[in-house]
C-alpha cells in the first residue's frame, strides 16, 4: 500500500535506505534535536524519533518529529504501547498525521522499572502487533481500532515494526517477525546487532520463509563508545547479545571511540555486501548522533538519494 | 485463592493510635491458608500492639475473633456483641472482608491490616505466586494453560516481546518469561501454528475497566 | 556436675523445641519476662527430625517483630543445646542473664528498677 513516505518511495525502489535516531532531551528545549537533525539532513533518509525510551520521560515523539521535520528530514515517529490506551494512541496518530508525520513505527516499550517512573502504571491496552494490525486498517480500510468507520482524513501512514533476532526462543523470532508483516508492518529495524553470526542465522531463516520479499528490513547497528559501555550491555539489557571478542578489541583499542566508528563501518560494509534480504540499515547512535554522518559517508552511502 | 501479607505492625498502630480498646479480625479462608490473617497470625498481631502500646505507656485492651468468612454477611453478623464497645476494628482479611465489616458496622472505624496482593497457589510451603490476572474473559486455551495477562510483564497477547532471554523477562532474571512457557509448552504439545494466530485486543470492559463486576446465579438465590 | 547458674531463670519445658509457637514467646514479654531463650536439640538430633531447626526460625521471626515494634529482638534468642550439655547451659544463662542486664529491665515492667534476669 503507498503511502505518502519519502522512506517508503526509497524502498520500495530498491535502494539501500539509511535511518538513524534522534533520542529526545529530558527538557523542552527542542534546541539539541535540530542541531542534530541539521547535522544528518543530508545523511539519511529517515530518523526515528524515540518515545520516552527506556521509560525514561522525554520531550514527546510527536512533537520532536515536528522539529526534525522542519529541518528538512523525514521522521519517523516511534509509538510504544506502555504509555497510551487504544483512544490515545488514535487521537495520537491522528494528530501526528495532521503534522505531517508519514511514518510510524509500532513497539512494545520497555518496561516502566527501568525508567525514572518506576512507581507508575503501564497501560498496555494492545500489543505491538495488535498496533500494527489496526494502523494499516485504519489506512486500508478507513476503521477506528474499534471497527467505527473514518469518514474522511484517515491516516496513511508508512508502518514499521521492529524485531529483535538476540532474543529467545530464537526459532520462533522469525516467525514472529512474519506474523508482523501478516498483520501489516511493511519496513522492520532490528535490535542493534553486535553478534553477526547470529543475525546472519536469523536472516538465512527470513529468506528460507521468503519474509524478506514481503517486507523491508532494515539492519539496526550502534557504535560503541567504550569497551565498558559494550560490557554493561553485555551483562545489563536483556535482549542483546554482545560477544567478548567485541569487548575486547575496544579494550585493546588505542583510542576506544575511533576503534567503536570503525567496527560499526565495517558491520555496514559486511552487512550489505554479505547479508541477501537486507534493505536498509538504521544506525542507533545513543546519546552520539554527531558521529552519523561520518559512519554514512565512509560505508558509501553517501550522498543519499533524492525523491520528488 | 487470595493471597494476602501483614502490613507493618507499626502502620496498623499509626491506624488505631487514638483507640484503647480494639477488636481484632481474623478470616478462616484464604488469609488463614497464606498465613496472614487466620487465628494465629491476629493473635500476633494483638500481642504486637499490645507490646508497642505498653511500651508507650497507653494500653490497648484487644479482643480476637477469627470469622468463618468476612466475605459472606452471615459470617459477619456473628460479629454483632463483640463490636459494642470497641473503638474501632482491625480486620486481618483481604480487602473484601476489610468492605464487609465497614458496611456492616458503619458507626465503627474499621481498618486494614494486611495488604491484599494478588490471586495465586503456593508452590512450597511458606512461597506463593500469582497466576491469574482476574481480566472476566479467560484465554487460557490459547496459551497453553500459562496467562500472559498477567505473567506477562507486559499483558502481550502476541508475545514473546524482545526483552524475553534466556527464558527470562525483561524486568528481572528472577521471573520466568511467560512467553517462552507458552512457547515451550505449545512446542511441547505440537500446537506452534496457534501461535502464528493474530490475537485480537481483550476486551477490558469485562475487567476491572467495566466498573466493579457482578456475578449472579438466580436459580440459588433465596426469595 | 555442681555447675552455678543465675538464680533468676525459670526453666519451662516443653515435649520439643518445634512445639513453640510465635504466641507463647510473645506472651512471655506481655507477662514480664526481660529475657528468654529457647534450647533446642543439636542439628541432627531431633527426634522429629525438624522440630529444632522450625523452633529457630519462629524464634527469629518472633525476633523480627520485637525489633519492628520497637521492644527489641536482642531479648529473645536461640540456642542448641544437648541434654548432656551442663556446662554449655550454664554458659548460655551467663550470656543472655549478662546481655538482658545490659538491655535493662522489660520496658513494659514499668515500675521495675534497671536489675533484670532472665526468665
Amino acid at each position: 500500500m503507498k503511502t505518502e513516505s519519502k522512506l517508503q518511495k526509497i524502498l520500495d525502489n530498491g535502494q539501500f535506505a539509511v535511518t538513524a535516531e534522534i533520542g529526545p532531551p529530558k527538557h523542552s528545549s527542542a534546541e539539541g534535536i535540530r542541531h542534530h537533525a541539521e547535522m544528518m539532513r543530508d545523511y539519511v533518509d529517515a530518523t526515528n524519533i524515540t518515545d520516552n525510551q527506556t521509560a525514561i520521560v522525554r520531550l514527546s515523539s510527536i512533537a520532536a518529529g515536528v522539529h526534525v521535520q522542519s529541518c528538512g528530514i523525514e521522521p519517523i515517529v516511534q509509538m510504544t504501547c506502555r504509555d497510551r490506551n487504544r483512544i490515545a494512541m488514535q487521537s495520537d496518530l491522528l494528530g501526528a498525521y495532521s503534522l505531517g508525520m508519514r511514518n510510524v513505527l509500532c513497539l512494545s516499550g520497555d518496561h516502566q522499572k527501568f525508567g525514572n517512573h518506576p512507581t507508575s502504571k503501564n497501560v498496555y491496552d494492545i500489543d505491538s502487533m495488535q498496533l500494527i494490525y489496526y494502523l494499516r486498517r485504519m489506512r486500508d480500510e478507513k476503521l477506528f481500532f474499534s471497527g467505527e468507520e473514518i469518514k474522511e482524513h484517515e491516516p496513511r501512514f508508512f508502518i514499521g515494526a521492529v524485531a529483535n533476532p538476540f532474543a529467545d526462543p530464537f526459532e520462533f523470532r522469525v516467525a514472529r517477525l512474519e506474523k508482523k508483516v501478516e498483520a501489516g508492518a511493511q519496513f522492520i529495524q532490528t535490535q542493534c546487532i553486535f553478534d553477526m553470526e547470529r543475525f546472519e542465522r536469523f536472516m538465512e531463516m527470513v529468506r528460507e520463509r521468503g519474509i524478506h520479499e514481503r517486507v523491508h528490513i532494515l539492519a539496526g547497528v550502534t557504535p560503541m563508545k567504550s569497551w565498558r559501555a559494550a560490557k554493561y550491555i553485555q551483562n545489563n539489557v536483556s535482549g542483546m547479545i554482545v560477544p567478548d571478542e567485541l569487548v575486547e578489541r575496544l579494550k585493546n583499542a588505542e583510542d576506544p571511540k575511533r576503534e567503536g566508528v570503525e567496527i560499526c563501518i565495517e558491520q555496514i560494509k559486511y552487512i550489505k555486501e554479505n547479508i541477501k534480504g537486507v534493505h536498509g540499515v538504521h544506525v542507533m547512535a545513543i546519546a552520539w548522533e554527531e558521529v552519523v554522518p561520518e559512519i554514512v559517508e565512509r560505508s558509501g552511502l553517501y550522498p543519499r538519494p533524492k525523491v520528488d | 485463592m487470595i493471597i494476602a501479607q501483614q502490613k507493618p505492625v507499626k502502620d496498623v498502630a499509626a491506624m488505631i493510635s487514638n483507640c484503647k480498646k480494639v477488636l481484632l479480625v481474623g478470616c478462616a479462608g484464604c488469609v488463614t491458608v497464606c498465613l496472614a490473617g487466620g487465628e494465629k497470625e491476629t493473635e500476633v498481631m494483638a500481642s504486637s500492639l499490645r507490646i508497642m502500646r505498653k511500651m508507650e505507656d497507653n494500653p490497648l485492651e484487644t479482643v480476637t475473633y477469627t470469622a468463618t468468612r468476612q466475605c459472606d454477611p452471615e459470617y459477619v453478623d456473628m460479629l454483632g456483641n463483640m463490636v459494642q464497645d470497641v473503638d474501632a476494628i482491625v480486620s486481618l482479611a483481604c480487602g473484601v472482608g476489610v468492605q464487609y465489616l465497614a458496611e456492616r458496622f458503619n458507626d465503627k472505624w474499621v481498618v486494614p491490616a494486611l495488604d491484599t496482593k494478588f490471586i495465586g497457589g503456593s508452590t512450597v510451603h511458606g512461597n506463593w505466586e500469582e497466576k491469574c490476572g482476574l481480566c472476566g474473559d479467560c484465554i487460557l486455551h490459547r496459551t497453553g494453560g500459562i496467562c500472559p495477562i498477567i505473567r506477562c510483564s507486559k499483558s502481550i497477547l502476541n508475545g514473546p516481546c524482545g526483552g524475553s532471554q534466556y527464558g527470562k523477562c525483561e524486568i528481572s532474571k528472577d521471573v520466568d518469561c511467560a512467553w517462552q512457557l507458552i512457547y515451550d509448552r505449545m512446542s511441547a504439545l505440537g500446537k506452534l501454528d496457534k501461535l502464528m494466530e493474530f490475537q485480537p485486543p481483550k476486551d477490558w470492559s469485562k475487567s476491572r475497566d467495566g466498573g466493579p463486576r457482578k456475578a449472579v446465579r438466580e436459580d440459588v438465590m433465596i426469595d | 556436675m555442681r555447675l552455678q547458674y543465675a538464680p533468676n531463670v525459670r526453666i519451662v519445658e516443653m515435649p520439643c523445641s518445634g512445639t513453640i509457637d510465635h504466641r507463647v514467646l510473645l506472651q512471655t514479654f506481655e507477662d514480664g519476662a526481660d529475657g528468654v531463650f529457647v534450647a533446642g536439640c543439636m542439628e541432627g538430633d531431633c527426634h522429629f527430625l525438624k522440630g529444632n531447626f522450625r523452633a529457630k526460625k519462629r524464634v527469629h521471626q518472633v525476633k523480627k517483630i520485637l525489633d519492628e515494634i520497637g521492644f527489641g529482638g536482642d531479648r529473645l534468642d536461640f540456642f542448641n543445646l544437648s541434654a548432656a550439655q551442663g556446662q554449655r547451659f550454664a554458659e548460655i544463662v551467663k550470656i543472655m542473664t549478662d546481655r538482658v542486664m545490659e538491655l535493662g529491665p522489660n520496658p513494659l515492667n514499668k515500675s521495675a528498677k534497671k536489675e533484670g534476669g532472665a526468665a
